[in-house]
């Protein structure tokens, strides 16, 4: 049995998101700490203080205003939530995961789609998909378009920060970068089903010749992802293993959220023939 | 026989079969030992058609404490399982199971355990406490906390026919659909909380018009007790919150019962808005829990520190404002929906905002006990292990209700750890501390106080076995709801947490021992002042138990504490409002009405649920008859003669 260590989650990051996260949540705790430790300890030493047995205490019953403590009350809490309001407007706009991330290298469009149960990840641009496993350049930014072919899930990699939504029939976009080259955890963070725990999939970020070689490893596989592909991997089930396609019909994650916001009755093929 | 087949008892499922089978021997256990004792008229007669508001307070507590009971088997067996379920095991729920276990225990914990204990309180204490004889509606009262008991049927009918939600408490579409549920397990979701809703809607209305109109003569806001003042902001939201859930409930119904698509991925449906209005209703649900826990301590604490409570000025602008601020950050449940940064940063900081009279209510705890005389009887036990455990909640609220924070711990074991640091420590330990603070004023002698230490102790301890380890799995990446997970190096910390789990266990079983023990020795533990705690508030002006009339003659109250005043200028003799003297008293008569209308009302949601269109028909026109049956009544009330009145005075002031 291997011992805790943070590997894996929000206090290890691995790209500037997470890095920004970690700070603003380190920072909001040594805040909060400042206020709520002092409280503690003056409910220990009041309680302990003021217990009927004590002799030596000062007994007050009928003490029940302070104008001067009344303004401190509401004047400690208030500096405290204008301080932390300003991180959090500050942070908001700073990590929205519509904002690009700053970077010298172009971004990488990936189109991430949550199935039952299992995500699959478009490159529009280079042609290529793969399944359960997200494979990108360690130091480029990569810019998510996520949908969902079926129920709300909540695409998240702990360690490059910002989880976000996937919900059917409508795109939301997310910014993420990977650092360094290395394997980081994902999983959908929105419960979807009976097959909800098996949805891990690795973000994986290679160096640039890596990632190269990669891609020409997966162009050169067996199976492309046209309707039918798709059709028999949206079909609910859990995948053992990641998979690879090259290449992949064009214009395929518009048909997925064209197909997903239709009546029952069209099919997939229809509105690819489109 | 619509989808109701034999299919649908579980006979292949040993864990909810032998549930089922244990839970409904006990309950023909007590129907044979009430049958045998002959109990059942005085049950009938005092008890079930009972329109007295401290009745139907004890009786909404006693269901809160067995649902308690159904809602912790429900944790235990999560916590067990995923002590197991690590690295390549998958333990012993398989997750159409699990799904159904976190999604039961959810739904009860908030809806029949902690709403029905705070509505019990609320009920038993706010026309006592504002010198009242009852609440406004008594009859409505009635039926109320029968539709409540009838929601609570029906959701533990699911464990043995058929099978509850696999989706979560609150059943996000589109899983919650037709297409991704076809079960029936929605609709018993569905129409438990619709019939639970309606009740907590019926009996928000009740207590609101009580606080607003039935205060006794020199009431005046600025001189209500802080528990009524909790209790009429809580009320307040359930009025304005309830119909956006009786609402939402509606439409997913329309959605899965005639095609509708509010909330479905195709032909114009939006999940969104289900969420969005969900949580409108969800997150003041919250503060309709805990403000009146709030002002239980703000009872507790002046009580047994023998002082004012302080600041009660900023209390009761505090309690309000936090009534208006909850209904405005609703949004803070999803920051990850992919809102625009500027939505998100100003639900963010409106979060934040509660956060400062929540802390000025907590300061003023702490100055209240500051000059006091602390004398550590159980409630006060309660109120102090809140305000040890409770802010350390509300500091990891805070932190989530920062956009970029939520973003990494969204539905995280972080946020689990989270909602149960401020609903235990906050909402459970207050209602722990109002029962054993209530319960000799409701039967006239205390709560055994050595079992109902070790019991606050179990609970205390265990609370933070349980739950301090989900915060570092959170941060360490462990999300919720997860059936299983590959990390072993999680498992320890799992343990832990099942530890602290069965250490809650030890705490609930102490607590029942308490309530059996203090039975059999209630004549050592009798209370026959009224006055067990020194109260300050016109409650323990009553004997104890009060007379069904509750006040004789109605008080004159000239300030703030009012019992506490007339101890310490006048004997503890109360002044007598204007005209208040001997003469006959009217009281409503007992009605099965309540009982009545939630029996059908059970039935009309089970033929719901099974699409049994004929059975839902016929009892909501039972409903409809038995309430136009009522309409032509002829006797109303009942008469208590001033003789009667005053020969129970004599008796309890001897």
């Amino acid at each position: 049995m291997q011992t805790l260590s943070w590997q894996q989650g929000v206090l290890d990051p691995q790209g500037p998101i997470a890095a920004a996260e970690r700070t603003i949540l380190l920072n909001a705790t040594v805040i909060m700490l400042a206020v709520i430790v002092p409280v503690i300890v003056l409910t220990i030493a009041f309680a302990w203080w003021f217990r009927a047995g004590n002799r030596r205490a000062k007994r007050d019953p009928d003490w029940a205003y302070s104008g001067a403590i009344e303004v401190t009350v509401w004047s400690i809490p208030a500096l405290v939530i204008l301080f932390l309001g300003g991180i959090a407007w500050i942070g908001a706009h700073e990590l929205d995961p519509a904002r690009p991330v700053a970077s010298h290298n172009a971004p990488l469009t990936v189109q991430v789609v949550s199935l039952d149960w299992k995500w699959l990840f478009i490159y529009p641009e280079l042609g290529v998909a793969s399944v359960n496993r997200m494979v990108v350049p360690a130091g480029t930014p990569l810019r998510l378009q996520l949908t969902s072919a079926s129920v709300m899930n909540s695409f998240f990699v702990p360690q490059l920060g910002s989880q976000i939504y996937t919900m059917g029939g409508m795109t939301t976009t997310l910014h993420l970068l990977a650092a360094h080259p290395g394997t980081y955890g994902g999983l959908s963070a929105n419960f979807s089903g009976d097959g909800f725990a098996d949805m891990r999939f690795d973000a994986v970020a290679l160096a640039p010749d890596d990632f190269a070689r990669w891609l020409a490893g997966v162009r050169t596989g067996p199976q492309a992802l046209d309707a039918a592909a798709y059709a028999a991997l949206a079909k609910p089930g859990i995948v053992a293993a990641p998979s690879t396609y090259a290449p992949v019909t064009p214009g395929l994650f518009q048909a997925i959220l064209a197909d997903t916001s239709k009546a029952p009755a069209a099919t997939m093929a229809s509105s690819m023939g489109e | 026989m619509g989808k109701l087949t034999w299919d649908a008892i579980p006979l292949h499922e040993p864990i909810p079969l032998i549930t089922g089978a244990v839970v409904m021997l006990a309950l023909l256990a007590v129907l044979a030992l009430a049958t045998l004792k002959g109990w059942w008229p005085c049950l009938w007669r005092e008890w079930i058609t009972s329109t007295d508001h401290k009745r139907i307070g004890v009786m909404y507590v006693l269901l809160a404490m067995v649902m308690l009971v159904r809602g912790f088997a429900d944790a235990l067996m999560m916590r067990s399982h995923l002590a197991l379920a690590a690295g390549n095991a998958r333990g012993y729920l398989p997750p159409p199971h699990f799904d159904q276990v976190f999604s039961a225990h959810g739904t009860i914990m908030i809806f029949f355990v902690g709403m029905a204990f705070m509505v019990g309180l609320m009920n038993f204490v706010v026309p006592l406490q504002i010198g009242a004889r009852d609440v406004a509606f008594p009859v409505l009262n009635s039926v109320s906390f029968w539709l409540t008991a009838a929601g609570a049927l029906l959701i533990n009918v699911s464990l043995v026919v058929g099978e509850f939600a696999r989706t979560g408490w609150l059943a996000y579409p589109p899983l919650s659909e037709l297409a991704y549920s076809p079960g029936v397990g929605v609709d018993y979701w569905l129409w438990s909380l619709q019939i639970a809703g309606v009740g907590t809607l019926l009996s928000g209305i009740n207590l609101v018009t009580t606080i607003l109109k039935m205060r006794t003569p020199g009431m005046g806001y600025g001189r209500m007790p802080i528990f009524t003042w909790t209790a009429l902001a809580a009320n307040l939201l359930i009025i304005a919150a309830f119909p956006i859930l009786t609402g939402s409930l509606a439409m997913l119904a329309l959605d899965r019962y005639l095609g509708f698509h509010f909330f479905t991925n195709e032909l114009g449906g939006n999940m969104m808005m289900y969420v969005n209005l969900i949580w409108a209703w969800g997150h003041p649900e919250v503060y309709i829990l805990v403000l009146p826990a709030f002002g239980i301590y703000s009872e507790v604490i002046p009580t047994f520190a023998g002082k004012r409570l302080f600041g009660y000025r900023s209390m009761a602008a505090a309690t309000m404002g936090i009534c208006v601020v909850s209904f405005m950050v609703w949004l803070h449940h999803f920051f990850t929906m992919g809102a625009g940064a500027d939505v998100n940063a100003f639900f963010g900081i409106a979060t934040s905002v509660i956060a400062i009279p929540t802390g000025v209510k907590i300061f003023n705890w702490l100055f209240t006990m500051y000059g006091g005389t602390l004398r550590f009887e159980l409630p006060l036990m309660w109120a102090i292990g809140f305000m040890l455990l409770f802010v350390i909640g509300g500091a990891t609220g805070v932190l989530l209700a920062i956009p970029p924070a939520d973003f990494q711990l969204h539905n995280s074991q972080f946020l689990v750890a989270h909602f149960h640091n401020v609903i235990i420590p906050g909402v459970l330990f207050g209602a722990f501390a109002g029962y054993n603070y209530w319960f000799p004023k409701a039967f006239g002698f205390r709560l055994h106080r050595g079992l109902g230490a070790a019991s606050f102790w179990c609970w205390a301890i265990g609370f933070v076995l349980a739950f301090m380890p989900l915060y570092v799995l959170g941060l360490a990446g462990a999300t919720r709801r997860m059936q299983h997970y590959p990390e072993t190096q999680w498992q320890p910390l799992m343990v832990v947490a099942l530890v602290g789990a069965l250490a809650l266990l030890v705490g609930i079983v102490l607590m029942v021992a308490q309530l059996a023990v203090s039975v059999r020795q209630r004549d050592r533990l009798r209370d026959t002042t009224g006055d067990p705690w020194d109260g300050r508030t016109l409650e323990w002006a009553t004997p104890s138990p009060p007379p069904a009339w509750n006040f004789a003659a109605l008080p004159q109250v000239d300030g703030i504490d009012a019992f506490w005043e007339a101890k310490r200028c006048n004997g503890g003799t109360l002044k007598l409002a204007d005209g208040e003297g001997a003469r006959p008293l009217h009281l409503p008569r007992p009605t099965p009405l309540g009982v009545v209308v939630a029996f059908f009302a059970f039935f009309a949601g089970f033929g719901a649920v099974w699409h049994l269109a004929w059975m839902a028909c016929c009892a909501l026109a039972c409903i409809v008859a038995a309430c136009l049956a009522r309409a032509w009544r002829t006797e109303l009330e009942v008469e208590i003669d001033p003789a009667r009145i005053a020969a129970f005075e004599r008796g309890a002031r001897a």
